[in-house]
């Protein structure tokens, strides 16, 4: 399907070039020498793990950081290559360049129509003309197969939509150059697919396009050029036919990976049952949820974010009491306290690890306390053992493999990975009966996230039960013995891994019924 | 054109620095309104220097303005931290000496090694009750304790004339709205003969000393700071987050009713509706200027005294008014709160023009 583009090879214009790009923050350096060329009618995908600069230059390329060195060239309107003004927002939009970032811009409380016209009306014009606007809208759709019922508020709008809102916020302001950062993130694998038909579909009409990832199957499935780039600089800028998996998850890795292999499990008695819980309010309430898990089992929860995880997360971790129905643990009611959970074997990986697992500010020994500050082990007539503490986080440090200047170093200025090693050493180390993996390898690298799931699989090993809530496919038919479709509130009841498959489970997560029986 | 760019790793020497800078920087501005107001710049610092540190009389003189300050600015530091934005140790520190007047002007009688400790006592549970009220308010209803601390100095404010003006106004006191005097044996005794320094200045170092130990050394202050710097993660944690701040609520309050009896009983003698010179507020000053660390708070505390100590003398002297002292805190405050961007954030200086090729840039 990609090669369309490439016959025409030849004659394509040079729409974008970056030219030697280095930028440093303090001792960083996040792109060292980067140059990248981008052809009208190509789609380029820029793969790398997280931190390897691939935001820094994007955000170089829009103008929301100055390079130290090196310069960005765009082919102007006018259609001279001219060199882009750095530090300049307004100058790469009026060169062409869109951007639909991971987190969208969008203002929760406008429609889509008025979102989209934002900024592109002059302060003094009084009224806009909606209808030329809509006019103009409407052909967009028409070209692109963007389709989203633009009168609707954006808050309103499912995820998905809001990303095509913000695909024809750059279209309208007459991108040529189209920069999506993770764009497959937070969609259904079906949304993907239509996401990324839309994205072939512009390329064909000239546009020049990079997308931002790191999901190997999707960089090889519909990119034309795949640019690699580790610790900041570009290892790799080959035609994607020319690649294969193994190849690009060495580049980015820079040494061969592993994928963490699940082993059959060796199932217990049920010990944790949700009996028709209800719980939670609006799109993430929760409708008659059963379910029960086994010791020594992994029960994938898929679903798309948004349809009830967060209130199952808060009702596990102790944080929300359910409105009717009830939660057991070993025959006991699972008490709605954040302390009585961890104290009766909860542990909790939560969904938001810089919002919710980690106190930024404080130190790494003392995230690796926190949940059991309390204990005599670390504290004396209510005095800090900071020995004990001390001693802990060293321990933690070196059987987790926790990067970190050292245990007095803020927990802030660690990596996605090494926080989330801090949730995992504080957790697991506990010995937890329950473990609630909440996207836990979400925005992780490669090595961070096989980490991740080789330690989930020891904590069942040991006789946890663990129910992973993610919306990653690939992660669910990995590491889950069961896995349970969410949407809307609903749970599906839980079926062995090995009778289902892939497509199967994402319809359900869209709430289509599976047109295979056995997933049903 | 400037860019900022946030810091990864704030030193402890920049900590200390920046306020001195600020502090420093605050003083020299205020050289602007001294020679507008036509006197010599140099003469008035010097007057400046001199009555805040140039005898023992200016120094017992700056010590005893700081005892308050100290006090009310450990309860902002403490609150602070939590993220409990308690901006009503004015009323704390009015009912925490109406409470030492209540107790120490006659109604019981005892050895004074009984009076203090229980004046000390009824002075903190008033502050730290009254701290309560919108504390659950805050974390019951989710009321802004911004309002009601600060709404609240008022109520108590008119409370305490009333009583001034009714129950318990003082028979012998010639008509004025003003309490009985304070027992001699509930008085704070002077620290040396003849200088107004008292032992109220011990006592606000010593609570420094032990908010310094609760917050750095104790669970409650890891609780505490847990709470303040992210909430969400700490209830996630099993952290009683609702108890915490309870309990900042009452030590907080407990200081700034520490510091009404202080200056109550160790200084005034009776208590007035003009006790504090917005020693609440000037609290709040105090405790940015250090940083909230209640070391810090002692330094800040003196500092902020000298200026107004200096300023009332060199006003004396220098026929300026001593609105100046007023002036210079809001300076500081000021500078401090700019500083803050300095040590979050580096300043860049970018040039406008396109950058030439392979052309290194410091920093």
């Amino acid at each position: 399907m990609a090669h369309e583009n490439q016959e025409s090879g030849a004659e394509r214009d040079l729409l974008l070039a970056l030219d030697s790009i280095t930028k440093r923050f303090g001792d960083l350096i996040a792109n060292k020498d980067v140059s990248l060329e981008l052809h009208s009618g190509e789609i380029v995908a820029l793969l790398g793990e997280n931190g390897a600069g691939k935001t820094t230059l994007m955000n170089i390329l829009f103008g929301h950081y100055v390079a130290d060195e090196g310069a960005v060239t765009v082919r102007s309107r006018s259609g001279a290559l001219e060199v882009l003004e750095p530090g300049a927002p307004h100058a790469a939009l009026d060169a062409g360049i869109g951007m639909v970032h991971q987190h969208f811009t969008l203002a929760e409380n406008l429609s889509g129509l008025e979102n989209i016209v934002l900024g592109t009306e002059s302060l003094w014009a009084g009224r806009f003309s909606r209808s030329k606007a809509r006019a103009k809208l409407k052909k967009l759709m028409e070209t692109s197969g963007l389709e989203v019922d633009l009168d609707v508020r954006v808050s309103r709008l499912a995820v998905g939509e809001r990303q095509r809102v913000e695909i024809l916020k750059a279209l309208y302001r007459d991108a040529r150059i189209l920069v999506l950062d993770e764009p497959t993130a937070v969609l259904t694998p079906q949304e993907s697919e239509s996401l990324f038909a839309t994205i072939k579909k512009l390329a064909a009409q000239g546009l020049g396009i990079i997308f931002i990832s790191h999901k190997m199957v999707e960089v090889l499935g519909h990119s034309d050029r795949v640019a690699v780039l580790r610790s900041g600089e570009i290892v790799a800028d080959l035609e994607t036919s020319i690649c294969n998996r193994q190849m690009l998850a060495d580049l980015m890795v820079g040494h061969s990976v592993e994928t963490v292999q699940r082993t059959p499990g060796n199932p217990g008695k049920p010990f944790l049952r949700l009996q028709e819980v209800c719980a939670g309010e609006g799109r993430e309430a929760l409708d008659h949820v059963s379910l029960s898990l086994r010791r020594g089992e992994i029960i994938g929860l898929a679903g798309v974010s948004g349809n009830g995880q967060a209130t199952l997360q808060k009702l596990i971790s102790g944080l929300q009491t359910v409105t009717s129905g009830s939660i057991t643990l070993e025959g006991k009611p699972l008490p709605a306290k954040a302390s009585a959970a961890i104290k009766q074997g909860v542990a909790r990986i939560p969904e938001d690890r810089h919002h919710d697992g980690i106190v930024g500010s404080l130190s790494v020994a003392s995230n690796l306390v926190i949940e059991e500050i309390r204990r005599p082990a670390y504290q004396r007539f209510g005095l800090l053992r900071y020995g004990a503490i001390k001693r802990r986080a060293e321990a933690a440090i070196k059987a987790y493999d926790i990067r970190c200047p050292g245990p007095r170093a803020r927990a802030r200025l660690l990596s996605g990975g090494n926080i989330q090693k801090i949730v995992l050493a504080r957790t697991l180390d506990q010995h937890p009966a329950l473990v609630l993996a909440a996207q836990p390898s979400r925005g992780l690298d490669v090595g961070a996230t096989a980490d991740v799931h080789r330690r989930l699989l020891e904590a069942r090993d040991r006789g946890a039960g663990v129910l992973l809530i993610s919306e990653d496919l690939d992660e669910l038919f990995q590491l889950s013995d069961r896995i349970a479709v969410i949407h809307r509130g609903h749970l599906s009841a839980p079926v062995p891994t090995e009778a289902l498959d892939k497509s199967a489970v994402g319809l359900m997560m869209a709430g289509l019924e599976p047109k295979k029986e056995e997933a049903a | 054109m400037i860019r900022f760019e946030p810091r990864e790793n704030v030193s402890s020497t920049y900590a200390v620095l920046v306020p001195v800078i600020a502090g420093i920087a605050a003083l020299a501005l205020a050289a602007i309104p001294i020679s507008a107001a036509g006197a010599d710049v140099q003469g008035a610092f010097i007057a400046m220097a001199k009555g805040a540190f140039g005898s023992p009389f200016a120094i017992s003189e700056l010590l005893a303005r700081a005892t308050p300050l100290i006090l009310t600015g450990l309860a902002a530091a403490v609150a602070f931290k939590a993220k409990l934005w308690n901006i009503g140790a004015e009323g704390q520190l009015y009912v925490g000496a109406l409470a030492a007047v209540a107790v120490g002007s006659g109604a019981i009688s005892a050895p004074p090694y009984i009076m203090i400790p229980l004046i000390i006592a009824a002075g903190m549970m008033a502050g730290g009750t009254l701290m309560l009220v919108p504390t659950l308010l805050k974390t019951k209803l989710g009321a802004d304790e911004v309002v009601t601390t600060l709404l609240l100095n008022f109520v108590v404010l008119l409370f305490v004339q009333m009583m001034l003006e009714g129950p318990m106004k003082d028979p012998m006191g010639m008509g004025w709205p003003q309490s009985e005097p304070i027992s001699a044996a509930a008085t704070l005794p002077k620290m040396f003969p003849r200088l107004r320094v008292h032992w109220g200045l011990v006592i606000a170092l010593v609570s420094a000393l032990i908010v310094f130990i609760i917050m750095t050394r104790s669970v409650w202050g890891f609780e505490i700071r847990a709470t303040g710097e992210n909430v969400s993660a700490a209830r996630h944690a099993g952290i009683p987050v609702t108890a915490t701040y309870v309990k900042v609520g009452l030590v907080s309050g407990a200081l700034a009713g520490l510091a009404g009896v202080s200056e109550v009983a160790g200084l005034k003698g009776y208590l007035t509706a003009d006790l504090s010179p917005g020693f609440g507020y000037t609290g709040i000053v105090v405790a940015m200027l250090a940083g909230l660390s209640p070391l810090g708070v002692v330094a800040a505390a003196i500092f902020i005294a000298a200026v107004f100590v200096g300023a009332d003398s060199m006003s004396r002297a220098m026929s300026v008014s001593n609105y100046i002292a007023d002036l210079i805190v809001a300076l500081s405050l000021l500078c401090v709160l700019v500083s803050g961007l300095f040590v979050r954030f580096k300043m860049r200086f970018v040039r406008p023009k396109l950058p030439k090729k392979k052309e290194a840039e410091e920093f």
